[in-house]
């Protein structure tokens, strides 16, 4: 028998093994832009919450911030609002990519990344309304950032590889930002906005087809 | 030479059936519809491969109801596991 070509039939075989072993295990149509546009939207709502939240205060010093009832609800809303318009970004982007590679985008993997995207991220949304309705609003930006890390970590494993780095960085932010609750929305712009941007323009890089 | 040629599986000689076992090593399972859209295959190519695994009792599959369309659930059993590793290990000796 031809031992030459037998050989390049199985080196063929397994590349064909690891391509399918990944396809079928990871959702690869995330895109960078995705991640680049929830990075400004998130900037944008940090701007937007700073002017609710300090205005007519020296927001550089570390101290006490009260925050009436009426900018609270205000709050409320540019969070609610930011997190809208942040999933509807990514459903868009990720729609337009997989379609780009002709994958289907609510497959198996996309699934399970979803669902273990949202059990963390679910529960540090609830801890946190009741955090807020109770009082403790300092802790509140840091803890979203931390339960955002860990949502990161836990799909991480149905996507990209780059997503745990950047889930490991969120919850170091988060710790770091529950010590220095003064400064609370500059750690969650950073989190939020700036590191979406570099890992999405990182991942736009590294990814473009 | 013969030592190394008598691990390899015929069973797993196909691209479809070495496509659906990859699938299935590192996913618990995969229902029919997925795994023919990840292969790319039509309808009776894929069950006439899944049908030839699962005499090989490499494969096996449970029927469920999701309202009222069946949907059927294809996992690997131990051997298939076990057959798939050493088939693997054979290409990987083979190569070197």
């Amino acid at each position: 028998m031809n031992f030459k070509m037998d050989q390049g039939k199985y080196i063929e075989d397994i590349k064909e093994i690891m391509d399918i072993m990944n396809r079928s295990s990871r959702f690869s149509s995330l895109s960078g832009l995705s991640g680049i546009s929830v990075g400004f939207i998130a900037l944008i709502g940090v701007y937007i919450a700073y002017q609710t939240v300090y205005l007519n205060q020296d927001y550089f010093r570390y101290e006490k911030t009260i925050i009436p009832a009426e900018s609270l609800v205000t709050l409320l809303l540019i969070g609610l609002f930011t997190i809208i318009l942040s999933i509807v970004t990514v459903i868009y982007f990720t729609t337009r990519e997989a379609e780009k590679r002709n994958e289907n985008i609510w497959d198996q993997s996309a699934k399970k990344l979803v669902i273990n995207l949202l059990i963390p991220l679910v529960t540090g949304g609830i801890l946190c309304l009741i955090l807020l309705f109770k009082g403790y609003i300092g802790i509140i930006a840091p803890l979203t950032l931390i339960f955002y890390g860990l949502a990161l970590i836990n799909a991480s494993k149905f996507t990209l590889s780059e997503i745990h780095s950047l889930g490991m960085i969120q919850i170091a932010l988060g710790l770091v930002g529950a010590h220095f609750i003064g400064f609370g929305l500059i750690f969650w712009g950073v989190g939020f906005g700036i590191l979406h941007i570099i890992y999405g323009i990182m991942m736009y890089l590294r990814y473009r087809s | 030479m013969k030592e190394l040629l008598r691990d390899l599986n015929k069973a797993f000689e196909n691209k479809i059936r070495l496509g659906i076992m990859s699938a299935l090593v590192v996913n618990e399972y995969f229902d029919f519809n997925s795994l023919k859209e990840l292969l790319e295959v039509t309808d009776g190519n894929l069950a006439s491969h899944l049908k030839s695994l699962e005499k090989s009792r490499y494969v096996t599959f449970k029927k469920e109801f999701l309202g009222r369309k069946p949907n059927t659930k294809y996992s690997a059993t131990e051997a298939g596991l076990e057959a798939f590793k050493k088939h693997i290990k054979a290409i990987e000796q083979l190569l070197k």
